[in-house]
């Protein structure tokens, strides 16, 4: 039995006008001890679909799924107390802003000990000795003196560190990083990012690296999804993406990294990520693709397996019949206008 | 290869105050830099947060004067400039700044936010001035329809666009850019950095551009300067030190960037930036060097040449064996 399943997870967010599509139809399996990054730009759904997992989309989003489980309990049905029993126990979750997500008013002491006693039912004593224990293998020097310590009294490194530990207090099978390391500086960016697999190594945890930085997924995750628009793009393990990327976003989005340049110009994609109003009815890439076709800008493509991965693509790159199959929906209708340069 | 901007020992102290019966504690910035920028040229500087560099880019811009060494700007002294020439000089340089969400007026139009530097500087007639104002937009790729927009209506990538045709609007001859594409997304990035690297080749710009992303640096400099706790570390041309860093502290960056440490022993310094209150009495990195010695701790070293590059470590030399990447 898969640890995370999920099939078909929508959340819009309704409005009067027109409903947003945050996330559009996203399916993923996570085994036990899996690394899976997740990328995208802002606005691709990437953070909300994850949030959906832990039961934090708040009103007005509606979260709608085929199949959502964890460990094969349904995470839609759990009620309000069986989520608060799984939340920070199974699964846990550290954000972006490690110094927005502590409470300012509480020490981190007190922040940490909170987890322990409420999940592992511990006393005061026994909880304070493993707040130590925790704060020491997220590698913060003398933690008996910082446990008195106020989030503003600690950086945006440290901070991280204790959001780290009490993530993982209660020895979760899944820990969800969003964007752990994007507000700190590259030299403690390294630090956090080897501290988060080194902990995934030792306690055999599933962790999701949710990142925009394709650095960062190179680095660290074994396999990546994709997402643009609220949609999977393409799935598949981290060296063949790089390598070999079959989605054009992918492989436009590697392109444009500075350092795929050789010194000339970067290679870029024009235009802007759809918003609610002007959605594509066919693939969502299709307005900003330079492969597109009539056929794409009306059909939306699924989610299928290609080349040892998921791809959402009429026409992959490693096709080798893509070219006569463009050039046949080309000649087929009349060429949409060219993709208006933002 | 004329030269427009040259600082020499450029130093920014700030006193912090502690109360009344105590001396103000004095917080040095910046320490003691020097560079020299030619037109059509980019410097980048690189550090991570606390390093100094976007005070050095406030001293340059002349928002606020340094407390010791000396700044030309196109042959002018910027530090005490005579009162005649000091709107001259403010029209020689310009800055964009990191959030182009935060650095344009939302009540006002695009044409309102790029024609008031035309209104404050200069004498034009409200038709020439719309006509530049277009013909602005229109080198910064954006469409003459989107003059009477505001800018909430406009995406990041348009904002920065917007930012930068402001601070063209008086033809400067430096534009600072303190990290004009950190807030943006990666798609939207490229276009932003072709776009300075097409108007620098189009009216001769020179750039100070401020940065932590050492993929960008890469890209759009021909130098880097390295600083570190207001101190320079490295500063030489962008290919001698990104072939072969000579400073730790530079190896320790370019190692935990990521994507950039394939085929690099992966350093990882230890701890945090010390306090720029308390800095080490030594070589400001000492605290974090994995190679650290008595000697680091106890003197600091100067910023010496060596291999075509400067370079502000002791033992410098025995990185030069290693081979290039």
């Amino acid at each position: 039995m898969p640890l995370l399943e999920i099939e078909n997870l929508s959340v819009t967010f309704p409005s009067q006008t027109s409903d947003l599509y945050a996330v559009d139809g996203v399916s993923l399996t996570l085994e036990r001890g899996d690394v899976l990054g997740i990328v995208g730009e802002s606005g691709s759904g990437k953070s909300v679909a994850m949030l959906a997992v832990m039961g934090l989309v708040a009103f007005p989003g509606q979260v709608t799924a085929d199949r959502l489980t964890f460990e094969g309990r349904d995470l839609l049905r759990l009620s309000d107390n069986e989520r608060r029993a799984l939340t920070g126990k199974d699964v846990a979750m550290i954000f972006q802003e490690p110094t927005t997500s502590l409470n300012p008013s509480f020490t981190i002491g007190y922040q940490l000990a909170e987890t322990l006693i409420l999940h592992e039912k511990m006393d005061r004593k026994a909880a304070r000795r493993r707040t130590i224990e925790l704060l020491d293998q997220v590698g913060i020097p003398a933690p008996e003196g910082r446990l008195d310590a106020y989030p503003h009294q600690l950086s945006g490194g440290m901070n991280q560190r204790v959001m780290i530990a009490m993530a993982i207090a209660c020895n979760p099978k899944l820990l969800i990083a969003d964007e752990p390391t994007t507000a700190l500086d590259v030299t403690i960016q390294a630090q956090i990012l080897d501290l988060l697999l080194s902990l995934q190594r030792d306690r055999g945890m599933a962790l999701i690296l949710i990142t925009h930085n394709m650095g960062v997924v190179a680095d660290t995750t074994a396999r990546v999804a994709v997402m643009y628009a609220g949609q999977i793009m393409e799935e598949r393990s981290t060296e063949s993406l790089f390598g070999s990327p079959q989605h054009p976003y992918t492989a436009a989005l590697l392109a444009a990294r500075p350092e795929a340049s050789d010194g000339g110009r970067l290679a870029t994609i024009p235009g802007v990520v759809p918003g609610a109003y002007d959605r594509p009815r066919g693939c969502l890439f299709a307005p900003r693709c330079a492969y597109a076709t009539p056929h794409a800008a009306e059909c939306r493509p699924e989610l299928r397996p290609w080349q040892n991965g998921l791809i959402r693509c009429h026409y992959p790159l490693g096709d080798t019949t893509r070219d006569e199959r463009i050039a046949a929906d080309r000649r087929a209708a009349p060429p949409a206008a060219a993709p208006e340069v933002a | 290869m004329s030269v427009l901007v040259s600082a020499r020992g450029l130093t920014r102290v700030y006193d912090i105050g502690r109360g009344w019966f105590r001396e103000p504690a004095h917080l040095q910035a910046v320490g003691g830099v020097s560079f020299e920028l030619a037109a059509g040229h980019t410097l980048a500087v690189v550090g991570e947060s606390g390093c100094g560099k976007s005070t050095l880019a406030r001293m340059v811009t002349l928002i606020e004067p340094p407390s010791s060494g000396r700044l030309m700007i196109d042959g002018l002294n910027a530090v005490t400039p005579p009162a005649s020439e000091k709107p001259r000089l403010r029209r020689t340089v310009q800055i964009v700044f990191q959030n182009p969400y935060g650095s344009l007026n939302p009540r006002k139009r695009v044409g309102t936010i790029l024609e008031e530097p035309l209104i404050i500087n200069t004498n034009l007639s409200k038709q020439e001035r719309r006509r530049q104002v277009l013909e602005m937009m229109a080198k910064v790729g954006l469409r003459p329809e989107q003059h009477s927009r505001y800018p909430h209506m406009f995406s990041g990538g348009q904002r920065q666009r917007i930012a930068i045709a402001r601070a063209l609007m008086l033809s400067p001859k430096l534009l600072v850019a303190d990290e004009p594409v950190s807030a943006l997304d990666m798609s939207v990035q490229a276009q932003v950095l072709n776009l300075l690297v097409d108007l620098q080749a189009e009216l001769g710009l020179a750039y100070l551009f401020i940065s932590h992303d050492l993929g960008v640096v890469r890209h759009i400099a021909h130098d880097v300067m390295i600083m570190y706790l207001g101190v320079v570390m490295e500063h030489g041309a962008k290919e001698r030190i990104f072939a072969r860093p000579l400073h730790p502290y530079t190896q320790t960056l370019l190692a935990a960037t990521p994507g950039m440490g394939k085929n690099r022993k992966r350093i990882i310094a230890k701890g945090e930036l010390p306090s720029p209150l308390n800095p080490p009495a030594g070589c400001v990195f000492s605290t974090r060097c994995p190679y650290v010695t008595d000697q680091c701790r106890r003197e600091r070293p100067v910023l010496r040449p060596l291999d075509e590059r400067l370079v502000a470590c002791h033992y410098a030399e025995r990185f030069l064996e290693q081979p290039a990447a």
